[in-house]
Formats: C-alpha cells, sequence, structure tokens
C-alpha cells in the first residue's frame, strides 16, 4: 500500500497526542497538508495554528518547549529550514530546546509547486547546526516509528518528510534505531546507501538487474552509522549514495565525510546536481533530473 | 519595596555593568544603561523570582529579548543574590558562564538564550501560552528594544500574543530611540510603536522608564487588561546614569576606557 510519509507521520502525531498531553503541536497554515491537521482533530487543544509566521512559530516553539512541553512544529521544509533557519538554529538549537521540527513537502517532488518549494538544502541547513538530530525516514512504517523515537528524546530534531505517496519497505514490525543504517540487501561490490523516497527508486532499481549490490537505508543522518560506513568501504569498491536533495551538504557529504576521514574510496553522488528544479509530475521531474531508478540502475550496473 | 531602596540597588546594577563592559573591554553600555530601572523594578519588586524558586518553573519569567542587554540582566541577578558578584568579572571571557548574549543553559536564572533580535519575544509567547495551557497562574516578562521592533518577528508575535489573548505576558519596550547607527527615525523608523501594538489588539500603557515609582505603578498588576497581551513603552535615556554616555548611539556597543569607566564609576558613587 502506498502512503505519503506526511501521511504517516500525521497518523502517529494524532496518536501520541491523544496518549500525552504535553506534546503540542505547531503548524503554519499548511496543517491540511502536513497533516497534523489530524492531530487537531483529536486534540484541538494542543493544536495551534502560529499562521503564515514562520518563524515567530519556532521561536514560540521554544518557548513552549522552555516550558516543558514537547513540541512538533510543522511547515512545508522550505518554510521551516530555510525561511525559519535562523529561529531554529539560535531559539531551539543553541538553548537545546525540545522541539521537533517535522517538514514535509521536501525535495523536488513536491512537484507541480516548482522551484520556490522544491527545499533540497535542508538536510545540509539543518544537518551543520551544532547538535541538530536529522532524520529521513523512507516509508510510513519508518515514519511511525521515527516519530515515537523522537518523541521519547528530549532534543532538538529535524524530520524530513514528502509529499509524495510512496510504497512500503518495511512493515509495522519494524523498529527504527537513532544513528543506525538499516541493511536491505546484502551484495557486493557496489554498496548503494540511499535516503527518503530514494530508498525505494534504489530498491526498484535493484530489481531491474541482475548485480546485486549492496543496499542500505540511512534515515538517520545526523548521527550517521559511522561504523556501517567504513565497513561497507572496506568489503566494496565504491559507495554510491542516492538523496532526493542537493548532491552538497546532505547524504553524499555526509557519507563522504566519514570516508575521508577512515577509509577514503570512491564515491558516486546521486542527488539534484547542484540546481534549483521546475514544475512537473513528480515521476517526470524524478527521471530529469537523474533521480530515478533506471538512473540508479545504469549508475550501479557502470560500477560493476 | 521602596522606591528609595530600589534606586539604589539600581545604582549599584549600573555601578557593575560599567565595570563588566570596561573589564571585558567589550559590550552594550547604552542599552544596558536604559534598561537597568526596568529590570531593578522588575527582579525586586514585581516578579516573584527568589533563590529558593529561581530553578522552578512555577515562577514569574523575564525573557531579555534585547539580548545585548546582558550586563544589565547579569549585575541584576548578582544584585538580588542570584548569581555570585565575582562571576560577573568573567563576562565575555574565555570559558566564562556569562556570554556577551545570555545563554539560559549556563546561568541559572536566565530563562530564554537570546541575542538574535525579535526572537526572545516569541520565545516568551511561548512560555505565556504554555502558562495557558497549564493554568498557571504565573505572568512572563520580555524586554524589547526599539530597534528591535525594526524586526518583522516582532510583529508576526505581537499578532499571535493577542490572537491567542496571552494576557498573562507584559512586553516592556526599551525606548531610547536610538539604535547602532543613529536615531530610530533616521536608520529605519519603527514609530509609533504604541499605535502600532494597539492596532495588533495590544493592551498598551506608557511610562517614564528610569522613574522607579511609575514603574513600580504601570507593572502592577492591576493595570493589566484581560484578554489581551500588554505592551509597556518606556521612555528611557541610552546611557541613564553617566553623563558622557546619555544620548549617544556611539555607546550603544562601546566599552568605556580605563580613564572613562572610573569617570562613570565616580559619577554614580555620588548618586
Amino acid at each position: 500500500m502506498k502512503m505519503a510519509t506526511r501521511e504517516a507521520y500525521g497518523r502517529k502525531l494524532a496518536e501520541l497526542v491523544e496518549k500525552n498531553k504535553q506534546i503540542i503541536v505547531l503548524d503554519a497554515d499548511l496543517s491540511g497538508s502536513t497533516k497534523t491537521s489530524l492531530a487537531q482533530k483529536v486534540r484541538p487543544e494542543q493544536h495551534f495554528n502560529m499562521g503564515i509566521a514562520e518563524g515567530n512559530m519556532m521561536s514560540v516553539a521554544a518557548g513552549l518547549a522552555e516550558s516543558g512541553k514537547t513540541v512538533f512544529c510543522s511547515s512545508f521544509a522550505m518554510f521551516a529550514a530555510g525561511r525559519a533557519y535562523e529561529q531554529i538554529r539560535n531559539s531551539i538549537a543553541y538553548p537545546h530546546m525540545n522541539v521537533k521540527i517535522c517538514a514535509t513537502h521536501a525535495g523536488i517532488c513536491i512537484g507541480e509547486d516548482g522551484a520556490t518549494h522544491q527545499c533540497i538544502e535542508d538536510l545540509a541547513l539543518m544537518r551543520s547546526i551544532p547538535g541538530m538530530i536529522v532524520i529521513q525516514p523512507c516509508d510510513q512504517y519508518e515514519t511511525a516509528a521515527v516519530i515515537e523515537t523522537i518523541a521519547n528524546i528530549e532534543h532538538p530534531c529535524y524530520v524530513r518528510l514528502g509529499r509524495l505517496e510512496v510504497d512500503t519497505i518495511y512493515d509495522s514490525q519494524y523498529q527504527f534505531t537513532l544513528g543506525k543504517g538499516h541493511i536491505l540487501q546484502q551484495g557486493s561490490k557496489v554498496a548503494v546507501i540511499a535516503t527518503g523516497l530514494m530508498v525505494q527508486e534504489a530498491y526498484k532499481a535493484c530489481q531491474m538487474i541482475d548485480e546485486k549490490p549492496t543496499l542500505v537505508n540511512m534515515a538517520s543522518i545526523k548521527p550517521i552509522d559511522e561504523e556501517l560506513i567504513i565497513k561497507l568501504a572496506k568489503t566494496h569498491d565504491v559507495i554510491i549514495t542516492c538523496e532526493e536533495h542537493n548532491i552538497i551538504g546532505g547524504l553524499g557529504s555526509a557519507v563522504s565525510e566519514v570516508l575521508a576521514k577512515n577509509y577514503p574510496c570512491k564515491q558516486v553522488m546521486i542527488g539534484v546536481q547542484d540546481t534549483f528544479g521546475e514544475s512537473g509530475d513528480p515521476q517526470l521531474l524524478l527521471e530529469k533530473y537523474k533521480l530515478d531508478c533506471k538512473t540508479i540502475a545504469r549508475v550501479i550496473q557502470n560500477e560493476f | 519595596m521602596q522606591a528609595s531602596e530600589i534606586k539604589w540597588h539600581a545604582n549599584e546594577i549600573r555601578k557593575n555593568i560599567i565595570q563588566m563592559i570596561s573589564e571585558a573591554k567589550s559590550g552594550h553600555p547604552g542599552g544596558s544603561l536604559s534598561a537597568t530601572d526596568i529590570l531593578t523594578v522588575l527582579y525586586f519588586d514585581i516578579m516573584n523570582i527568589h533563590a529558593d524558586n529561581i530553578t522552578s518553573k512555577d515562577r514569574d519569567r523575564f525573557v531579555l529579548s534585547k539580548g545585548h542587554a546582558a550586563p544589565a540582566l547579569y549585575a541584576t541577578l548578582a544584585q538580588a543574590g542570584l548569581l555570585a558578584k565575582e562571576e560577573l568579572k568573567t563576562y565575555r571571557k574565555i570559558n566564562t558562564n556569562l556570554q556577551g548574549h545570555p545563554n539560559k543553559n549556563e546561568v541559572t536564572g536566565v530563562d530564554m538564550s537570546t541575542g538574535s533580535l525579535g526572537q526572545g519575544m516569541s520565545c516568551a509567547i511561548g512560555m505565556a501560552l504554555a502558562n495557558k495551557i497549564d493554568k498557571n497562574t504565573h505572568h512572563v516578562y520580555a524586554l524589547v528594544g526599539d530597534g528591535e521592533c525594526e524586526e518583522g518577528q516582532i510583529w508576526e508575535g505581537a499578532m499571535a500574543a493577542a490572537h491567542y489573548h496571552l494576557d498573562n505576558l507584559t512586553v516592556i519596550v526599551d525606548y531610547n530611540q536610538l539604535q547602532i547607527d543613529g536615531a530610530i527615525q533616521n536608520v529605519m523608523n519603527p514609530t509609533p510603536i504604541d499605535e502600532k501594538f494597539k492596532a495588533f489588539g495590544w493592551h498598551v500603557l506608557e511610562v517614564d522608564g528610569h522613574d522607579v515609582q511609575a514603574l513600580q505603578e504601570v507593572l502592577h498588576k492591576e493595570k493589566r487588561v484581560m484578554g489581551k497581551p500588554t505592551m509597556i513603552l518606556a521612555h528611557t535615556i541610552k546611557g541613564k546614569g553617566v553623563s558622557f554616555m546619555e544620548h549617544s548611539a556611539k555607546w550603544h556597543g562601546t566599552p568605556p576606557s580605563a580613564e572613562q569607566c572610573i569617570d562613570a564609576l565616580k559619577e554614580l558613587e555620588v548618586c
């Protein structure tokens, strides 16, 4: 069954607010799209719409957290990580406030809205803030597990969620561990490390070819699974990273930082090649920007 | 507390502000001195904050949104017995808890880390909102600069506080009419600040920010109204108390030399 990670987030959050009165949800006039409206429906007294004013929303979230609340704060990635970057840094991260920024509609797969709304820099922005936890789940079950996990750790977190409906990779038994990657397929020679909806694209790519690379889902971008990356580098000839994000500052960079420090090895970065996106059908955008399964399959084959 | 006693404390705080900034050879004297009487009245007469409840959230809260006036906050906490006086000497120096702009995780009694203008007021709004949710009857105060009112976030916050009827929030604007580059009216005119807050749905009051008795009266809870946040426009003088610093934008972020420090302390000694 297909489901967008934002939908899974909204459903899980609705569960959590029912169980825990200390959870407060803020949204910036996008609750229908970010799906925090589901939490609002069950616990309207725990949901506050802050209007189209994301900077204020982030600082208000910090004030609520300072008063003992666990705050979930949502908008589109562009306006959360982008517009409100400095409020996230100075009001939330620096004083170490218990705020979970769950940003939806990340990446180019927001589609028709075009470049102004296609945030391809958020992982870079959030990853570079000291102490920030950064996670990008790939499907509904992983999203639910991630939201459950971060609700129980007193720490600022950024969760990158998508608009597009995506195939399920896991099932309801899946357990998420912060700082750990998850091997989906053990192969040899080539190791593919993907995050978010690129896990599905990479998975499809692996089905399309005879070669059998190792496939890893790296949901935990920060902290990242250094141990696993080093092990992959030692046991494979090349690492391919796949992200629906600019190739600067995201998963590819995070992996290369680990490799450069510990075990330099060849790396190919699949991602948005330092360019803005554009309007269009998400699937066609994935193809045009060379993020689709066929491209990934070709790149894997080239490396075998 | 008697106004005369508060005035004495305010003068002690001013002396510490001058010494701290002189010792650090860095810091913001002008806006610290303009805010001193407001802070003194809050900590000595208005807020229920003392050594026994300092770590608790079950007390009134204060956010110094104009975080560069940190020396005024640190010196006030020290004067109120909430911070060791000898720590003041470490302000802005390596390994200090007294950061150039306040960090709540390093100083007990600093309720929010501030420094990037516009954000502290929103944080105070979050605290007031939390108090409403928890039916906690304590009050939240924030001190905002007049130049800070040029930040768009102040008006985002002004909208939100009125929208959620945060009558448990009082924002005091330190209206000294000067910012780094000169007179606020010349740099980027944010006036009329009072009319703007009124238009955003706030209960607005005005006071002489150096008249201790008037501050005690205007900050009294009876002056608040149900259902609206309160903004108090406090008319102040940048550099108040040190003649050569008064009414001068130059002293926004310039430390006094050792000689100027002595001159300033002499002036404050005779008060």
